[in-house]
């Protein structure tokens, strides 16, 4: 089985977030980037674990410019086989989607599987966009997934629960929690990682649909209030009034 | 203890010095440590007990022997990859710093530069692994800092070696399969031979009620007549330069290492003296505490800068043990003098378990005696600059 991982670069949770340029440019001065969790932690060690368990490929593919370098090693790192990178700047979700596409239809890929949505913008657009383009079966949100004969079996989140479906492949996946367990790369898949194929396209040039108009960081968090335990009727008054809750 | 916020601090933008892949290892490392070995320290510490599952652990990510040749199952990485390991390691205690230290630099490196080809292939593979664990024999109850003194001793017996003597402050003693011994043939040359556990007439007493490297498994290595298949001696060295040699090694790491130990007291004060109000203002407003955190992160970047170096000359071979000496001496007294600085900043706090810093601090007093005590070293360099021997 051929399985495309495509992964992301995010800044690091504990980066500080700033804008510049009149807030309509995210500042990168000091961040550190890390590949985005959910591809990391669930879509490529699934990919990985399907490859050990039956065989194959697993190729990973990322948007982006050369400064990259080091999310894709380290995806190689933790086992995958080769990658590619195209070179864009990678701003917005169906351009990127496009390029992901065009790779994916030529590559004789069986599946393809993202991380639910990225840490950063959280759109949650890649996974699907790619499956419509591709014209191949999608499900969102999977936390679980077996594949046998060429059917594969899937367990999605829903609303209040889960959902089991059945599907045929090619098809494209978006992994969630529990999909698989995160792996540490160690020093010897990084030493591996030199010499395992990282190939640059060129973007195709597809379309950007959207631009960013302005960023604004969400308001300072309110310093909390106590109240008293014995004074209910204040709590209830501050619910109804300050916070409007209720 | 608290969550492990640790942020990496690199004033002079150190990173642009080094590779991609550094600072992938630098990652992997600490989201290692982050996960596995921050929630779980300050506990084994407190309990004065080392946490053996990590040795596997730490086989697994490659923090042992990660500069030696891959074809021994080893990392087959650069020095600064090395000094980078160490520094996270030592970031999180120097303890476990030591334990991947002494079974890198001081078992595996003397079975690679100074054994036979049979021995590397038996021993280095398990070694990378955490299969096998190992330490290091060299101080005596009676010879530290003058290891030429050694008393531990064996003789030819036709188709074995029989060995006498004592070994002590021998970090992971107690747990290790193998232990590489120092010794002094009937010659009165110092020769190399690995002890393996079980052979008739060798123990490994643990020394107990110690305050530093309390997550660090410490004791004694005794030999009474015990029988060493001569296939145990390591061929290819002979003279104090066999232990000089993997010093120099484990030395070099330390020199990262201790940097990790004062980058995190650094932080935890940093961050600590932000949020701590006094007087109605933060503690870091105050030019007291502004001086301290000052000179700690100018201290921590000259550091930096000279095992950056450091680790680029012996990627190049040039290293001098002085020059390897030089930055160990300066890496651990600026690591010392930072937890000591930082401690106070913590106030009260600065003295539990809450915070890593009284750890590091009591830790920071075993990494500036071991491998050459601070005055061992200033007189190496002495030495180097005047040509005059001190020592005696
Ligand atoms: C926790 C721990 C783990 C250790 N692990 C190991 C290990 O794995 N393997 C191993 O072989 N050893 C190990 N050691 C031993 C360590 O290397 C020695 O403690 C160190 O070399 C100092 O020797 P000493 O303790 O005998 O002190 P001494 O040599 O007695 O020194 C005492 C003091 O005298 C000073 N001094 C000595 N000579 C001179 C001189 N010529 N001029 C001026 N001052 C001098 C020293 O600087 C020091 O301040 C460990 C030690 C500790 C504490």
């Amino acid at each position: 089985m051929k399985i495309l991982v495509p992964i992301s670069k995010v800044p690091d949770t504990t980066s500080k977030i700033a804008f510049v340029d009149n807030n309509t440019k995210f500042s990168t001065d000091n961040v550190q980037f890390i590949m985005n969790p959910t591809d990391e932690w669930y879509a490529l060690t699934k990919a990985l674990e399907l490859k050990e368990a039956q065989g194959g490929e697993v190729v990973v593919i990322h948007a982006g410019l050369a400064d990259s370098e080091q999310v894709i090693r380290k995806a190689l790192a933790i086992g995958a086989d080769s990658a590619f990178r195209i070179d864009m700047d990678p701003t917005d979700a169906y351009a990127i989607s496009v390029e992901i596409a065009n790779h994916a239809k030529t590559g004789g890929y069986d599946l393809v599987i993202t991380g639910k949505e990225t840490i950063d913008y959280n759109s949650f657009e890649v996974g699907g966009m790619v499956a419509e383009l591709l014209d191949w079966n999608a499900v969102a949100l999977v936390s679980k997934l077996d594949i046998a004969g060429g059917k594969a079996t899937a367990t999605r989140d829903i609303e209040g629960g889960t959902e089991t479906v059945e599907f045929s492949l090619p098809a494209v996946i978006c992994a969630t929690k529990d999909l698989a367990a995160a792996r540490i790369p160690n020093m010897k898949g990084i030493m591996a990682s030199r010499t395992k194929p990282l190939t640059v396209l060129a973007a195709t040039g597809a379309d950007k649909l959207t631009s960013i108009a302005s960023y604004q960081t969400p308001e300072k968090a309110k310093e909390c209030k106590y109240v008293s335990v014995d004074n209910v009727a204040e709590l209830v008054r501050l619910l109804h009034e300050e916070a409007k809750v209720i | 203890m608290r969550q492990d916020l640790y942020q990496h601090h690199d004033y002079y933008l150190i990173d642009d010095l080094l590779t991609p892949e550094h600072k992938l290892i630098r990652e992997t490392v600490r989201s290692y440590v982050k996960e596995k070995l921050s929630p779980i320290i300050e506990d084994y510490a407190q309990r004065a007990e080392f946490p053996k599952h990590i040795v596997k652990e730490l086989g697994e990510i490659g923090a042992f022997g990660p500069s030696l040749p891959a074809e021994y199952g080893c990392g087959g990485l650069d020095e600064i990859s090395y000094g980078i390991i160490m520094q996270e390691l030592e970031r999180c205690d120097s303890g476990i710093r030591s334990t991947a230290s002494v079974q890198g630099s001081l078992v595996m490196y003397p079975i690679y530069k100074y054994g036979s080809e049979e021995q590397r292939k038996k021993y280095l593979p398990k070694l990378a692994k955490g299969e096998l664990f190992g330490c290091f024999g060299l101080t005596e109850p009676n010879h530290g800092s003058n290891p030429a003194g050694m008393e531990t001793n064996f003789k030819d017996k036709g188709d074995h070696y029989l060995l006498n003597g004592a070994k002590m402050w021998i970090s992971n003693s107690p747990l290790a399969d193998i232990a590489v011994v120092w010794a002094k043939n009937e010659q009165g040359k110092i020769r190399g031979l690995i002890v393996e556990r079980g052979m008739e007439g060798f123990t490994t007493p643990t020394t107990h009620g110690k305050w530093s490297l309390r997550a660090s498994i410490t004791g004694e290595l005794v030999f009474d007549n015990v029988k060493v298949p001569k296939e145990n001696l390591l061929p290819n060295v002979e003279g104090l330069k066999g232990p000089l040699g993997c010093l120099s090694t484990a030395r070099y790491g330390i020199a990262w290492g201790a940097i990790g130990a004062a980058l995190d007291c650094y932080d935890t004060a940093l961050r600590y003296a932000k949020e701590r109000v006094q007087f109605g203002r933060p503690l870091a407003g105050f030019q007291l505490q502004q001086k301290k955190l000052a000179e700690m992160i100018t201290e921590i970047t000259k550091a930096q800068l000279l095992v950056w170096r450091l680790g680029t000359l012996k990627n190049e071979g040039k290293a001098t043990p002085a020059q390897i000496s030089m930055a160990k001496r300066n890496s651990c007294e600026i690591a010392l003098n930072i937890a000591r600085e930082s401690r106070q900043i913590l106030g009260g706090m600065g003295i539990t378990g809450e915070y890593p810093i009284m750890r590091h601090l009591m830790n920071l007093e075993t990494v500036i005696t071991y491998e050459g005590t601070h005055d061992i070293h200033l007189l190496i360099t002495g030495q180097d600059i005047t040509g005059i021997n001190a020592f005696q």
